[in-house]
């Protein structure tokens, strides 16, 4: 029919219908030979053997509700475990009746995370959004906040500092002296205090009874400590891996000594330092929390982890782009934050949400030295006398919210590496 | 060749005050003395063609101009300012001075009109909107306005040269280096760079340009260069230069390139 056609004229034709659709597919994919249609079938009898086995134990023949443990027995997965223990797994031993604060707590890290991963949010707003979602967390979960003076002042002089050397270029003449104005303020107050001058006062906020570190458990410490000790490891790594590419040879060596002795020991032992030995080396009667010394832990961690994978992006960029950034006559941190970071964030988008994802998990390493995060607060849940037995049912339930955060990360990548190379690629 | 070749009335620069000056540039690397005893000086609106063999120094010699690559012995003037390791002192140079790469190196994750506007906007703490309409206007003379909302990636080969040569022009230079601009290009999209190229060297803006466009070199240069193992060999006008070369070595190296 087609070949009167002239070159040119002819009709884009529909593919054969043997290649198209499902049944198409699995001719062509399960079906193509006779030693390919029985390695499919038989592997589909092995899965859906295994499948049938284990919806029998996890659903049909499965207990949900019971008084004990006692009532389980012989029968399939003990789910009535985890409807008794499931406020101890998520939320430790915070106490009872308080456990609507870890939950909005939760609520408010996921809402704060969930904002941040909006590409449009990534300006001025990200601060304030990390601000106030941080602040309502730590108030939340501490229930009173005291910040002491010298604290405040501390802050003061810093964003005064930064906001002088960031904005110092840009910024009008008044809001280059506020900046001034700001880091005066804060220097002056800071010397008054230290000289004894003004009182040791703080700023008191306590809505809430207070709830120590040490009775923090469950999913807000595993939360807190990933979130947290990403996104201070993240600024952390990328100067560390800027610091490795310095043409100073001080700044360098430190950057390089820093990342190898950290990635050089396991982070086990970090924590064990953090946890055991840094109190020796304090002067007596100054303690520093236990939560606060493994969140610093983690975040030396993974900075090391991180600045690597970052120095990889910047050795992938070609030296045409730094060339050009510096004929252009931009300085040093122009062309670093305008042209070189976000070119190589960009390459190391994957390695980078895999490290996330590795550090996601290894904050359960934290139970080594007491401290009671997701997985421990399950582990915990199975030494009731009760309710002993059942481990598998705990595992498989930690595992599935373990899963369902990583699993949304690895998503979130893949959208992010779509997102930012639109219009970039061909 | 690309350009027309006719002849242009020959301008006369004998007045106009100098712009770069070299003076026994000396450069080294490693133990290969890429560069040897410099001496050159570019008049204000002077358009001068360096050509030679590969490996001869030619892209050093401008990369040196603008700091990309430190020379080692003599001095460098570039309007009036002396090239040293004084960071400001680069960066007052750089300003002055566009350059076009071969490899054209635009910010590919930067729209076309970011990549003209983000240094008048960072450098010279332009407002916005103003570097915005000084890009707009240099993106309609080099022929693609209609491409600013792009990505370097989406676009062409020559239409990324002019980009980068808009992106040069776009902090107002008083001197342009271009570092074999056609060389990574598809043939059929060399003439519409030079073509760019030409028009501004018309426009009066002083030009070192390394090519092997030798009909770029009739139609515009004032002076073509020819360089052999990190040395002048020898300088003359266009015309004198290709009609008469005098020395064996540029000879040989015309032989080559015009033959075929």
């Amino acid at each position: 029919m087609t070949d009167a056609m002239p070159v040119g004229e002819r009709r884009q034709l529909a593919p054969p219908v043997v290649d198209t659709g499902v049944l198409g597919w699995a001719r062509k994919n399960l079906f193509s030979s006779w030693g390919n249609g029985l390695t499919t079938v038989v592997l589909a009898l092995v899965f859906g053997w295994l499948l049938s086995r284990f919806l029998n134990w996890a659903l049909f023949t499965a207990t949900f509700t019971a008084a004990s443990g006692a009532e389980c027995r012989g029968h399939g997965a003990c789910w009535a475990l985890i409807h008794e223990k499931y406020r101890y797994i998520f939320f430790g031993s915070f106490p009872y009746e308080q456990h609507w604060r870890p939950l909005f707590a939760v609520i408010a890290m996921l809402a704060m995370l969930v904002l941040s991963s909006d590409r449009r949010m990534w300006n001025k707003r990200l601060l304030l959004i990390w601000g106030i979602g941080s602040f309502v967390t730590f108030l939340l979960m501490f229930g009173q906040i005291h910040i002491p003076l010298g604290l405040i002042l501390f802050v003061a002089l810093a964003a005064g500092g930064l906001g002088m050397i960031m904005r110092g270029v840009l910024a009008t003449p008044a809001e280059l002296n506020g900046w001034r104005a700001l880091a005066a303020i804060g220097a002056i107050g800071l010397a008054l205090r230290l000289t004894g001058v003004l009182p040791a006062w703080s700023f008191v906020m306590a809505p809430l009874s207070y709830v120590e570190t040490g009775l923090w458990g469950g999913i807000p410490v595993t939360l807190i400590l990933a979130t947290y000790g990403l996104v201070f490891a993240f600024p952390f790594g990328i100067l560390l891996a800027l610091g490795r590419r310095s043409n100073l040879p001080l700044i360098k060596g430190l950057c390089v000594g820093f990342i190898e002795l950290i990635r050089g020991v396991p982070l086990i032992s970090l924590l064990i330092m953090a946890s055991v030995m840094l109190p020796l080396f304090l002067p007596s009667g100054m303690t520093i929390d236990k939560f606060l010394r493994a969140q610093v832990a983690v975040i030396l961690f993974a900075g090391a982890y991180i600045a690597e994978i970052i120095r990889g992006g910047l050795q992938s960029l070609p030296k045409g782009q730094f060339e050009a950034a510096d004929a252009m006559g931009l300085n040093y941190f122009q062309k670093t934050t305008l042209i070189i970071l976000p070119q190589a964030l960009r390459v190391v988008i994957p390695p980078l949400i895999n490290t996330f994802i590795g550090f996601f998990k290894d904050t359960s390493l934290v139970l080594i030295i007491g401290i009671f995060d997701f997985l421990n607060t399950a582990n915990q849940a199975l030494v009731d006398p009760n309710w002993a037995g059942f481990p598998g049912e705990v595992y498989l339930f930690a595992a599935f919210i373990y899963f369902c955060f990583c699993y949304s990360m690895s998503r979130y990548s893949k959208h992010l590496e779509i997102e930012l190379n639109k219009g970039t690629r061909r | 060749m690309a350009t027309n070749a006719a002849t242009k009335p020959r301008q006369d620069l004998s007045g106009a005050p100098s712009l770069i000056t070299l003076k026994g540039v000396n450069k080294w690397f490693g133990q290969f003395h890429v560069l040897s005893d410099i001496n050159l000086e570019v008049k204000l609106g002077e358009k001068i063609v360096v050509c030679g063999p590969s490996g001869s120094g030619k892209s050093t010699l401008i990369r040196c101009i603008n700091r990309l690559e430190e020379h080692q012995q003599g001095d460098i003037i570039v309007d009036g300012v002396t090239l040293s390791n004084d960071v400001k002192n680069i960066e007052a140079i750089r300003r002055e001075v566009g350059m076009v790469f071969q490899s054209f190196n635009l910010f590919p994750h930067l729209t076309i009109l970011d990549n003209l506007t983000l240094a008048p906007i960072w450098v010279k703490k332009m407002p916005k909107k103003d570097a915005e309409e000084v890009a707009m206007n240099l993106l309609t003379r080099v022929r693609i306005p209609e491409q600013a909302a792009k990505y370097p990636g989406q676009l062409s080969g020559g239409q990324q040269q002019r980009v980068a040569i808009a992106r040069a022009l776009c902090m107002r230079p008083k001197i342009m280096l271009f570092d074999e601009p056609t060389s990574a290009l598809d043939p059929e999209m060399v003439k519409e760079v030079l073509d760019v190229m030409v028009e501004l060297a018309r426009e009066g803006m002083t030009m070192i340009c390394v090519t092997h466009e030798m009909g770029f070199a009739r139609a515009v240069a004032d002076r073509v260069i020819f360089m052999d193992r990190g040395e002048i060999v020898e300088q003359n006008e266009p015309e004198e230069f290709f009609a008469h070369p005098k020395n064996e070595r540029t000879k040989l190296f015309l032989g080559q390139i015009l033959h075929h």
